[in-house]
């Protein structure tokens, strides 16, 4: 039976504290007094009993305020936060009059505004929270009270009610299996939910109860189970049943868990045991811990710098008020004579400080936090809405979940991503197979037009309308009658676990444990054999239309180690027959002598297979004689019934009977990937972001899908495999990995000639075996030289690898790599690699990867994944991404962004990451720096006013400066501001770079913005002062004046702040021209308000600028002196700006300006990028085809099949198989047996299409593997890379000439290269993805099709081209 | 913005196409190349130099005599008394005789000026009740709390107007005699109203409502500041309407200097009759100064200063040197850039491809 997953408890590290309070307030009155829980009674079908312990009800509440609460709570949160506290407290002092030097409104104004907004937004967020509890709780479900089934809502549930659950229905809260329309209580339930897994897993009530069956005797139900307490353990119950004075002790394995989905079982009863907050799941959805962004962190550093300065200037201020008051004051006392309480100068310097303390309190602006919160809620929206992150087949949009991180997703360093359902659809598909040493499968003609689809309906009326195939030969070779695609489909309708459900005649489903094998079993069914139904003892399937009963004999069932499964039938007319599947590996070693040659042309198909990512697995059969059987099945009844090591004589008794198989072919399952998932890992590992895959597969099925999605290329230098199971061995290979790395790319440094030769010898495969060899444990002794000890290089030297690695490494040698003393030498050689594998991790694992990188590297990380395996990861990197995909919501759940495809992550992080981040340093940079040209004015006029704390401008003007004259600007700025346009910054990857080294925003930025503002101050004081000290009016009044200063300095600041934010804006949409020229009317608009007639007559103490705004704006002087002003201020930032752009301009100045050029052919930066990267490319060209040794997959779930179940009929039991112990022994020696065998045979087997195809393995060839693979399948050529070009050329015109029909588009001219090769690229690809790309950019496809673009540089004519020039001929 | 799509079948949540929402709002994406910024710092500077020329050739043309008298002429005796606050009350006169060597052509303004003294302190210009100055009655007899310790006198009577600014005001009264080279001295005539700014005169101060009574009966009740010699309805006791509230002088103080070292207006020449017809002739000028007002403490100057004036003020170099200045050194920086962009400019060159 399935195991459960070996979930370690540390992976949920959630429970919070906070979380299980807010549950206790929400159960009120009844938990006030609860105690801790020390064990769980519940008594079915008694209320009145339960009731006295308490128990929480099903109703969950997640939110957190309700109308009555609101206000207050809200309000306590928000001055929990230290900037709000310490605005309250600025008002505080403000209301000290010996002290203010403001009015109390210039912060309170600010300050309700601040707290409005985000009471607002929680109130807003909470409403939703309500609307999804009440949606939750409102479910419906069938509950039995007293007898009768009654519709009930969820919240309503109460511990000790038995349920009633139906067919694909939520299970309502953590119940104990009572009983279910299923023979033997048995009942399927889906926990994709809750752990993640999409198979089915199966649950058993205990078998008295379950014979009570219907309602009415459930009514009577009685039992008492006494359990432990609520915990977050998902795969862990023990509790007992008492019932009619007998105990029965409680599993898991009885238990069905709240957020699971009930399948293929019509109904079954369950009493409640836990409920609502107790439940399984919700102990386990702890909020994520908060996140914060590493430009959060440096704004708190610098708002703490701020402070410091702040104080700092306080104090010269207060230093300088001391000495004026006793040399200056002093003697003014008889005109202003000190206030009170002062008495002598060092109290009115104390005084003094916090007067100016309250003044320059602006330049920790208080609205900054708020906006920074503004700005990224609207590039969460953009996220939102962003249609080309919205996936029609699924119908769902792209959402930020979080609101707080987006400026980060332009700063990912790294990506840990989770390889099923987020690279790979989860999707088999039967793909190819080879069958009696001929291959089929779909024609994958890269010039052609896609191959017509089978339709099976005429000839099989019981054919799965899904399955695609498009291979005609092979549906011909049935109907023919072919006898070994005969027994190669019977095979597949036999051999396997797969569960059938036929509602209506013809209406199969097929219920299988792994989507591999229900994706054979379909083939076989489309292929006229199919499987109907079984019985403990029988197998009845429909033979061409023909039905056969087969008796089944034995199940041999799969498990990790002997990684195949075999059945024994008896077929109607007696004869019996064992059919084995399973992994090339296990299974050639197995064959009669007799099939060597056979063998050897499979094992060819499987290697293709394999480099086409395809899980392979390899089918043979072996008829038994009755005398064997009979001794077969007396040494395995034996070994059945054994008391000790009953797993090891069976597995024995498995292997006596597997031998002298007869081969019958292999067949290759696609694991689908998702759409787009190679380009946008080219696109993203050219932005510099290293993709690692963490994946709970197995090592050769996450190699091959790193091959497929382009991860690992042929062409990189090597790839290293870490497999060791010791400390020592771990250590070694590690060492060895980066001695060879050093090696390598110091030769390729010095000479690259011979870097490559040398990388040419080695195969990285063979580190496995010398991996596995020190595992045994006997190498250590023999090498102690790369001594344990022995410190990691320094990283310098790793830091300046060149060339290509990749690293694959093992669960179990990652345990150790994690440990503390080998971590700092993990780190340093993984991320010398461009691309590392981790394979059959542990969810924790993922997580301490993810949590490692974060400690070592200070990288910003990205978790992307789909599954709830992937949770702790996503929690645990900088930002989560969760695909909405099939697997459930859990990784959804606990993710900052979500979306359904893989694809969709360039553009979240090349598009609304890198604008986030280039918008959040846009705006920070322009908001320090209008806040100290803003305040620091004061602190210039500190020392002509005595430092008496007098302010510069009207009070009004300083309330509404941060809020209303300079806030929309920028706040459109940060919103709506783009460097390049979207499709530029998908073509130029580059452009990322800025954010991951933060080059936008960080100390030395904030210096530069600070300067900046403080000579700005100079200016705005300076300026005016000396200018307006010697003005008049016209009619002679002087100018002089404070209030006219005032205004004019006022207005200076603004005109000077708006001419800055219009040089910073770098795209100007409607928006921004509204917001820029809306402040300064606005501006103007209110200062003449307020220093109007009107409002002086009401509030005469208030408004007494009255007409300073009228007057002072009419003089020319007032004018001049803002144009001086301004000019003085602006020309030199224009100034640096211009020359930075000019002299060292950044690749975004420059496609901005190629942009701007009109340059359609972005050739300058196009080479210039492109040409770094094909630099790389070309280099390790040469190595092309040393990628000899084949990568092979098997496919089969992770877990033993539901076999045992079958054949027992009704005894379940759970064999605990631990999956860590499964190690990849066997996976190199094969190959090299394989190879030994291949090279003694001289020649190599005709492939299909006649092609002479060179053996894959040999090294010498110079032959791509990937690209010979697909030409061989194809039947087709791919576009061709060696160069011998003449060759190629010859190949090109062969196929097309085979096949005259499927023509280019004649059309395209042949000097539009780009053009032609676009379409070529792509379906050139199809093979591997049959479901097609959107066809991306010419970048793109430099960088995927590197081979390809070298054509189009040497401006030859591509080979494309010429061969289509020669079928026009033809 | 965009049209909202029809919300059914499988894309019911596709977001809206629009431009707003896609970030594709069409939009001016502007650049700094040579070819804008070269010509714009180009241009900048020829206006800077031009203005400054230009303003400096109006600053030219006027003519600006200042006057130190704190300690000038017979004033020493004065200055000396004023040391003594017990002499507050007496009244002392000194004069100070000046030439002007070239005669001040057209209008003439008669400032007078005070270095070192701070209206600008935070506690000092806040010392005032706007709302008592604007003739609010409740605010005559029960001035605000800002003004304090000038609220009150010893009596308890309220002080209108009250606060440290008020009571500070600027004293000192000046007459001008011309002595022409032949013929009698002449006093010069001054006017000393309009000296205002009309705001002020008009809105900001008024005297409380008066319905048919007097200025005295109106402030009946009220105290004079502290330091004043007359209550403030009789501080001109030539012009009854230029009393109270909108004394000319008082409103002139009431608004206080942004700067320590400031001039406010005093007069300004009143041209109906020869000699001053054209402005003041040149000659000798005697200043009688009653000299009431004592700097000592604060280590203060006054000074008279008479000017002629062009549309933006008195004798200010500063704006036009400012402009030339600034004009040299954007000059100098357009230079540098076209040299930088020209020898080393990265996107210059692509340009010319």
């Amino acid at each position: 039976m399935t195991v459960p997953k070996d979930i370690p408890d540390k992976w949920f590290p959630i429970v919070l504290p906070l979380k299980r309070k807010k549950q206790k307030g929400l159960n009120g009155a009844k938990s006030t007094k609860k105690r801790t829980e020390e064990e769980r009674r519940v008594r079915a079908n008694d209320r009145e009993y339960n009731e006295k312990f308490q128990y929480a009800s099903n109703c969950i509440m997640t939110s957190k305020y309700n109308i009555v609460t609101f206000l207050p709570v809200n309000l306590f949160e928000q001055f929990q936060e230290v900037a709000n506290t310490y605005f309250l407290f600025l008002l505080i002092l403000q209301l000290i009059p010996q002290i203010s030097s403001l009015s109390w409104f210039t912060t309170i104004v600010p300050l309700a505004l601040v707290l409005s907004i985000t009471a607002v937004k929680d109130a807003t967020d909470d409403y939703f929270r309500h609307k999804s509890d009440n949606q939750v709780n409102n479910r419906q479900s069938q509950v039995l009270i007293r007898g009768s089934l009654q519709n009930e809502k969820w919240m309503n549930v109460r511990v000790g009610d038995i349920i009633k659950l139906e067919n694909n229905q939520f299970v309502a809260a953590d119940l104990l299996l009572l009983s279910s329309s299923e023979p033997h209580g048995l009942c399927y339930i889906e926990t994709a939910e809750l752990d993640g897994e999409s198979n089915m897993k199966v649950r058993q009530s205990v078998s008295v109860i379950s014979a009570l069956g219907d309602p009415n005797n459930l009514a009577s139900f009685d039992g008492e189970v006494v359990c432990e307490p609520p915990n977050n353990k998902l795969d862990r119950f023990c509790g007992t049943l008492y019932w009619r004075d007998k105990k029965y002790t409680l599993t898991n394995q009885n238990m069905l868990l709240r957020g699971c989905v009930l399948r293929n079982t019509e109904a079954c009863y369950g009493l409640v045991i836990f409920a609502g907050p107790d439940t399984k799941l919700m102990q386990n959805s702890g909020r994520t811990k908060f996140k914060r962004t590493s430009i959060d962190r440096l704004m708190n550093t610098l708002v703490l710098w701020i402070f410091g300065f702040l104080v700092c200037m306080g104090v010269i201020l207060a230093v300088g008020n001391a000495v004026w008051e006793r040399e200056v004051g002093s003697l003014f006392q008889s005109y202003l004579p000190w206030d009170p309480p002062v008495d002598n100068f060092l109290f009115s310097a104390f005084l003094s400080f916090w007067s100016y303390v309250i003044i320059l309190n602006t330049v920790v602006p208080i609205s900054l936090y708020v906006s920074v919160e503004v700005i990224r809620l609207g590039h969460s929206y953009f996220i939102n809405w962003d249609q080309q992150m919205f996936c029609s087949q699924c119908n769902t949009p792209a959402e930020a979940r979080t609101t707080t991180l987006n400026e980060e997703l332009g700063q990912v360093e790294y990506i840990f991503s989770d390889k099923t359902g987020t690279l790979t659809q989860n999707i088999m598909s039967f793909n190819k197979c080879s069958i009696n040493g001929k291959t089929y499968g779909e024609g994958t003609d890269p010039l052609g037009p896609q191959p017509k689809r089978l339709d099976f309906t005429p000839f099989n009326p019981l054919a799965d309308p899904n399955f695609c195939f498009y291979d005609d030969t092979l549906l011909e070779s049935v109907k023919v009658g072919d006898t070994h695609t005969h027994k190669f489909f019977r095979l597949l309708s036999l051999c396997h676990t797969v569960m059938s459900e036929e509602k209506r005649e013809g209406e199969l489903f097929y219920k299988a444990q792994s989507p591999d094998e229900g994706a054979l079993v379909t083939a076989a069914r489309n292929f006229g054999f199919v499987f109907r139904s079984r019985t403990p003892g029988t197998i009845t399937t429909t033979e061409m239309g023909r039905p056969v009963t087969y008796t089944l004999l034995a199940i041999l069932d799969f498990n990790n180690i002997r990684k195949r499964m075999s059945v024994i039938v008896r077929n109607p007319e007696g004869r019996i027959c064992l059919y084995c599947k399973g992994a090339d590996t296990v299974l050639l070693e197995r064959l009669h002598p007799c099939n060597q040659e056979l063998m050897n042309i499979t094992s060819d198909h499987l290697n293709e297979y394999a480099a086409d990512g395809l899980r392979t697995l390899a089918l043979a059969y072996r008829d038994l004689s009755e005398d064997e059987w009979e001794a077969w099945s007396e040494s395995h009844r034996c070994a059945d019934k054994a008391a000790s090591c009953r797993e090891d004589r069976l597995a024995a008794a498995y292997e006596q009977i597997e031998q002298d198989m007869m081969l019958l072919g292999a067949t290759a399952i696609e694991d689908k990937l998702q759409e787009g998932v190679p380009e946008t890992i080219a696109v993203l590992s050219l932005a510099n972001i290293k993709i690692w895959v963490l994946t709970g597969d197995k090592q050769e099925t996450a190699v091959n899908i790193g091959y497929s999605c382009k991860m690992l290329t042929d062409d990189m230098t090597e790839v290293f495999i870490i497999s060791g199971h010791t400390v020592q061995s771990v250590r070694q290979e590690l060492g060895r990995a980066r001695e060879r790395m050093i090696d390598l790319s110091r030769t390729r440094d010095g000479e690259k000639e011979e870097g490559m030769e040398g990388g040419f010898m080695e195969n990285g495969f063979k580190e496995a075996q010398e991996g596995d060899g020190t595992g045994g444990g006997g190498k250590q002794l023999q090498c102690p030289s790369p001594s344990p000890s022995a410190p990691p290089p320094p990283s310098n030297l790793m830091d300046n690898i060149s060339g290509e690695f990749a690293l694959v490494i093992n669960g179990h040698s990652l345990a150790h790599a994690l440990e503390a003393d080998m971590e700092t030498e993990f780190v340093s050689t993984a991320c010398a690699c461009k691309a590392v594998i981790c394979c059959r991790v542990t969810p924790l694992q993922k997580a301490q990867v993810v949590e490692l990188i974060k400690k070592h590297k200070k990288a910003v990380t990205l978790a992307i994944g789909d599954g709830a395996n992937d949770v702790s990861m996503i929690k645990s990197a900088h930002i989560g991404v969760g695909i909405s995909g099939q697997e459930g919501i859990q990784a959804v759940l606990a993710s900052d962004y979500s979306f359904s495809q893989f694809r969709f992550l360039q553009r979240l992080l090349l598009v609304h990451g890198r604008w986030s981040y280039l918008r959040m340093c846009r705006f920070l940079c322009y908001f320090f720096y209008k806040n100290f040209a803003f305040t620091m004015v004061h602190f210039w006029f500190g020392f002509f006013c005595g430092f008496s704390a007098q302010t510069v401008y009207d009070q009004y003007f300083i309330t509404l400066y941060n809020i209303v004259y300079t806030s929309l600007p920028v706040l459109a700025m940060g919103i709506f501001d783009q460097d390049v346009p979207e499709q530029r910054s998908l073509e130029y990857p580059k452009l990322y770079e800025p954010g991951q080294l933060n080059l936008l925003f960080n100390k030395r930025e904030f210096f530069i913005c600070i300067a900046q503002g403080i000579y700005t101050s100079v200016v705005l004081f300076f300026v005016p002062c000396a200018i307006l000290s010697n003005a008049t009016q016209s009619t002679g009044v002087p100018l002089a004046d404070y209030q006219t200063f005032a205004v004019t300095t006022a207005t200076t600041l603004v005109i000077v702040v708006s001419v800055q934010i219009a040089l910073d804006t770098g795209f100007w949409t409607v928006i921004n021209h509204v917001f820029v020229w809306g402040s300064l009317g606005l501006y103007f608009t209110i200062m003449f308000a307020l220093h109007s007639q009107t409002l002086f007559k009401i509030f005469p103490n208030q408004f007494h600028f009255v007409g300073s705004a009228q007057i002072t704006l009419l003089q020319p002087v007032v004018w001049l002196t803002i144009a001086l002003a301004t000019a003085i201020c602006i020309v030199p930032v224009l100034a640096f700006r211009f020359l930075k752009v000019d002299l060292k301009p950044q690749l975004s100045d420059t496609v901005r300006h190629t942009q701007l050029v009109r340059q359609k052919k972005r050739k300058p930066v196009g080479r210039s990028v492109g040409g770094a990267w094909r630099g790389v490319g070309s280099v390790s060209e040469g190595r092309l085809g040393a990628r000899g040794s084949r990568r092979s997959g098997y496919a089969f779930a992770h877990q033993e099949g539901f076999g045992e179940l079958i054949t027992s009929g009704k005894n379940m039991r759970l064999s605990s198989l631990a999956l860590a112990n499964f190690a990849s022994r066997h996976s190199s020696s094969w190959i090299d047996t394989l190879r030994r065998k291949k090279n003694s045979h001289a020649h190599t087997p005709p492939s299909a299409s006649g092609e002479s195809s060179p053996a894959p393995s040999c090294v010498s060839v110079s032959v791509p593997p990937l690209s010979n693979s697909s030409s061989v399948l194809g039947g087709t050529p791919d576009i061709p890379i060696e160069e011998d070009r003449g060759a190629t050329l010859v190949q090109n015109t062969q196929t097309v000439a085979a096949s005259p029909t499927q023509t280019p588009p004649a059309s395209a001219p042949a000097s539009e290269e780009a053009a032609v090769l676009t379409p070529a690229a792509v379906r050139a690809h199809g093979g591997d993805s049959p479901g097609g790309w959107t066809v991306t950019l010419g970048t793109v496809q430099e960088a995927l099709f590197g081979w390809k673009t070298r054509t189009t540089a040497s401006n030859s004519p591509g080979p494309p081209s010429v061969a289509k020039e020669t079928s026009q001929i033809e | 913005m965009g049209k909202v799509k029809g919300k059914s079948g499988p894309l019911a949540r596709r977001p809206d196409n629009s431009a707003f929402k896609q970030q594709r709002l069409p939009a001016w994406s502007p650049m700094l190349t040579a070819n804008t910024v070269l010509p714009f710092f180009y241009l900048m500077a020829l206006i800077c130099m031009l203005l400054g020329v230009w303003l400096l050739l109006t600053v030219q043309s006027t003519q600006e005599i200042k006057l130190d008298y704190t300690e000038a002429g017979t004033c020493d005796i004065c200055f000396e008394k004023r040391k003594n606050v017990s002499n507050a009350a007496q009244t002392c006169t000194c004069t100070v005789v000046f030439p002007i060597k070239k005669a001040l052509k057209g209008d003439v303004f008669f400032y007078y000026g005070l270095q070192n003294f701070h209206q600008n302190l935070r506690r000092y210009m806040d010392s005032r009740d706007d709302g008592q100055m604007v003739g609010r009655k409740t605010n005559l007899k029960n001035p605000s709390s800002y003004c304090e310790p000038f609220t009150k006198n010893q009596n308890g009577l309220p002080i209108a107007p009250c606060g440290a600014v008020a009571n500070s005001i600027f004293n000192d009264s000046f007459t001008l005699t011309y002595h022409g080279s032949s013929g009698p001295s002449i006093r010069v005539p001054l006017l000393r109203k309009g000296i205002t700014w009309y705001t002020d005169k008009n809105v900001k101060y008024r005297n409380p409502k008066n319905d048919n009574m007097t200025l005295a009966q109106v402030f009946e009740g009220t105290a004079q500041p502290l330091y004043w010699q007359k209550p403030v309805y009789e501080l001109d006791p030539l012009d009854p309407t230029n009393n109270g509230f909108i004394n000319d002088d008082l409103i002139v103080w009431m608004r206080e200097a942004a700067f320590p070292n400031f001039k406010k207006l005093y007069g300004v020449l009143y041209r109906a009759s020869q000699p001053f017809t054209k402005g003041l002739p040149a000659g000798n000028y005697t200043i009688n100064i009653s000299y009431n007002f004592p700097v000592q403490y604060f280590q203060g100057r006054k000074e008279v200063v008479l000017t002629t004036l062009t549309w933006f003020g008195g004798q200010n170099h500063f704006l036009p040197v400012a402009y030339l200045v600034t004009s040299c050194l954007i000059l100098l920086i357009a230079i540098l850039l076209t040299v930088a962009w020209w020898k080393f400019g990265k996107n210059g060159k692509r340009m010319e491809e």
